[in-house]
């Protein structure tokens, strides 16, 4: 069939540059690129094009440009461009849409709306270049109250996870991602003494001696679950939900599942893994509590069983029944979370922004009185410090980022995942194209991209005159909302500017 | 440290049961007799030892989950979740078992001796040599071998009447993977649509034989009459059932 669907970038190439080495040949995975040797020429097929760039940064000579095709049809609010795409491609599959990353859509980032304060004249600064300062975080069950002895802590502490920066690498299997990004992501998150996720694709032999600063999750393909991965692990996270696709299985499509994939998996090489909607195991919170402990029981109570949920409409009722399940550490994974590959019809349409769950969650605990019984950590769309200073004032204990910590890697956000060329070799099973992330310099990148937080985070803590991160979580007096209506704020649980 | 101990689970929570059994196991004890037990869970889980547990009395959901090469013997009727996540081990129960029995099971084995609930089997999956197996001696409820991904299920029927049909319907819906041989009647309504139907081949019967023995010799059947019925063999059509879901 021919297709309808018209190219949606326009690759430039300045002649009078080009030196014809092909490096734009081979860097591209879509198969854009190619040089006919007979005039001498590099062509392109530009309908292949999906606007990644890597041709771009890795042409010697600066000879390419990539354009976004204007695409002038008639204006039309409604029928805007993607939406007469998305109806043609499915005009000629007739098969959901399937995308990769977060959702795109302009609905309101509200980190953009929030302004952090700092102090002027009536308390002083503090200057975190010279004074020490603390982000140090703690996540687990907090008790209700410590009683001493003589002899120091009398009260029993559940398993603690100390991190030295607040930030965590979210979960993203070895399946979606190549062993070197995940391999980048643990050797980073130990530098930094903070944590990394598997996803649920099982743990790599050759990255369970990163244990100590790996998340490992139970998700309901129970992929490459067993006691030595538990064993191995500091925190058991059971998925539940991810922000990118609420409600949703995953499936991870058979030609992903490679002999290193199918061993760390354990399933049969070359069969799609598929991870059901919910787990079986799982219809209601009592049978949530029966898992969490399940996990507790299987660890011998070392470490922290935490749950994952997706930020929906309920979130608050929900996180509130997770906690008294005994989740030591909720997650929140909002509106704008990425994936690898989820029906964009459910990415861009279902769930709530993370600003909002957060926001409704914390109070709900706090409400409740069970705030201390567990950690909140959030996720979804979280792109610097000062978003990771907001959430921390509204509530949270710690951020997750994934794709931040991608894009430090080189991830464009061409939103292919889906189709296993990732070009930046981050999203694909491909032995040649995994190639392309050396986890030296992956870790060196992410852990500049976490130390460079760190620095931003002590220097807004400083602003404000706190010298500990503890002293600003939940701490909502430190916001105020800027163009946010009534409503909005009472959620936000802010002030107005000015107010 | 003694061969045989003897733990009462008269009175006293899951946690603390399972604390005593880990301290049995990890002491080097060969085998636990569990007295008294009412529905404690998690019986068999975290123990990392080849100890032989035998229980009386009624244990509780996730009967073994995560369990790694115990043998666990029920004198009684297994509840739900039984054999979660199972990597490997043995679970013999004389009576029935409840919903989700061997939930993603990787390894080990599974004997009921009479009926199971719901989801049994339920995305079983297999690697290499890790093939977990389940042996159903009377019959189960809906999406028997649901999103199976490997392993072997087996279904004898034991307990129903000449010409009585199985009840389950939606049997192996999404299956990819493994095999299920069922003895008595069903009719082409009660199969998930992944399903297809064969004859039994020689490696079947073999695989048959091996499983089916140790069924009967664990509850006192002939093994030799209960080959001789007609076996029906259930296999996943497609290992890619939701492969054309798709637009890229």
């Amino acid at each position: 069939m021919k297709t309808y669907l018209p190219p949606k970038f326009i690759v430039e190439r300045d002649d009078s540059r080009c030196i014809r080495c092909e490096v734009c040949v081979n860097q591209c995975t879509f198969d854009v690129h190619s040089y006919d040797i007979e005039d001498d020429e590099l062509k392109s097929r530009e309908e292949n094009c999906v606007g990644c760039h890597r041709c771009v940064v890795f042409c010697p000579t600066e000879a390419l440009t990539i354009r976004r095709n204007p695409l002038d049809y008639r204006e039309n609010y409604n029928w805007r461009p993607e939406v007469i795409e998305d109806i043609i491609k499915q005009s000629e599959t007739g098969g959901m849409l399937l995308t990769g990353m977060g959702n795109d859509k302009s609905y309101r980032i509200y980190w953009d709306h929030l302004v952090l304060n700092a102090s002027q004249v009536t308390n002083p600064s503090i200057d975190p270049l010279r004074e020490p300062m603390e982000l140090t975080t703690y996540l687990g069950q907090k008790p209700d109250r410590v009683e001493f002895s003589s002899v120091g802590l009398k009260t029993e502490l559940a398993p603690q996870v100390k991190l030295e920066v607040p930030v965590m690498f979210s979960a993203m299997s070895y399946g979606a991602v190549s062993l070197n990004v995940q391999e980048s992501l643990a050797r980073a998150a130990t530098e930094m003494g903070t944590l990394w996720n598997t996803g649920e694709g099982g743990l790599h032999p050759k990255l369970y001696k990163y244990g100590d600063n790996t998340t490992v999750q139970v998700a309901s393909g129970r992929f490459g679950v067993h006691p030595e991965y538990l064993d191995v692990a500091r925190i058991v996270e059971i998925k539940i939900g991810q922000g990118a696709k609420p409600g949703i299985g995953g499936h991870l499509p058979g030609e992903k599942v490679s002999a290193e994939v199918a061993r760390t998996r354990m399933i049969p090489r070359g069969t799609d893994a598929l991870s059901p909607a919910p787990q079986h195991d799982i219809y209601s919170i009592e049978d949530l509590a029966q898992l969490v402990y399940a996990l507790k029981e299987a660890t011998n109570y070392t470490k922290p069983v935490a749950v994952k949920i997706a930020a929906v409409h309920n979130s608050a009722a929900i996180a509130s029944g997770m906690v008294r399940a005994g989740a030591d550490i909720i997650v929140l994974d909002g509106l704008r979370g990425a994936t690898g590959a989820a029906p964009k019809i459910i990415r861009d349409n279902v769930g709530i922004p993370i600003e909002l769950a957060l926001a409704s969650v914390d109070d709900r605990l706090r409400q409740e009185g069970i705030r201390n019984q567990a950690s909140v950590v959030i996720a979804g769309g979280i792109r610097n410090s000062g978003d990771v200073a907001k959430a921390i004032a509204l509530g949270a204990d710690a951020i997750y980022i994934g794709t931040a910590a991608l894009v430090a890697l080189g991830c464009t956000i061409c939103q292919q995942c889906h189709t296993g060329k990732c070009a930046w070799g981050i999203c694909t099973p491909d032995p040649w194209l995994t190639k392309r992330v050396n986890p030296d310099i992956g870790a060196r990148r992410l852990s500049n991209l976490l130390r460079g937080w760190s620095l931003e985070l002590k220097d807004i803590l400083g602003g404000m005159g706190i010298n500990a991160l503890e002293s600003l979580r939940g701490n909502r007096l430190h916001l105020r909302g800027v163009g946010l209506t009534d409503t909005e704020l009472e959620i936000l649980g802010v002030r107005m500017a000015g107010s | 440290m003694k061969e045989v101990v003897t733990i009462d689970g008269q009175g006293i929570f899951s946690r603390e049961l399972n604390a005593k059994l880990r301290q049995a196991a990890w002491n080097g004890t060969q085998k636990i007799e569990l007295r008294n037990v009412y529905g404690q869970r998690y019986i068999g889980t975290n123990l990392g030892k080849p100890v032989e547990i035998e229980i009386f009395g009624t244990p509780g959901n996730d009967l073994g989950a995560f369990m790694d090469g115990p043998k666990i013997i029920v004198h009684g009727n297994a509840q739900d979740g039984c054999g979660n996540t199972m990597n490997d081990g043995e679970i013999i129960i004389h009576g029935h078992a409840g919903d989700i029995l061997g939930l993603s099971a990787r390894g080990g084995k599974i004997f009921v001796r009479e009926d199971v609930g719901y989801r049994a089997g339920i995305h079983m999956k297999e690697y290499q040599d890790k093939k977990p197996a389940v042996v159903i001696g009377g019959t189960a409820q809906d999406f028997l071998g649901e999103y199976m991904a490997g392993g072997v299920l087996i279904l004898l029927g034991l307990n129903l009447k000449e010409g009585e049909r199985h009840k389950a319907n939606f049997i192996g819906t999404g299956m990819h993977g493994g095999v299920i041989y069922m003895r008595g009647k069903i009719q082409e309504f009660q199969l998930g649509k992944e399903v297809g139907v064969a004859e039994l081949d020689e490696n079947d019967y073999l695989t048959l034989k091996g499983l089916v023995g140790e069924f009967a010799s664990h509850f006192d059947y002939d093994a030799e009459e209960l080959l001789r019925y007609k076996y029906t063999k259930l296999f996943p059509l497609y290992l890619r059932p939701y492969g054309r879901l798709y637009a890229y």
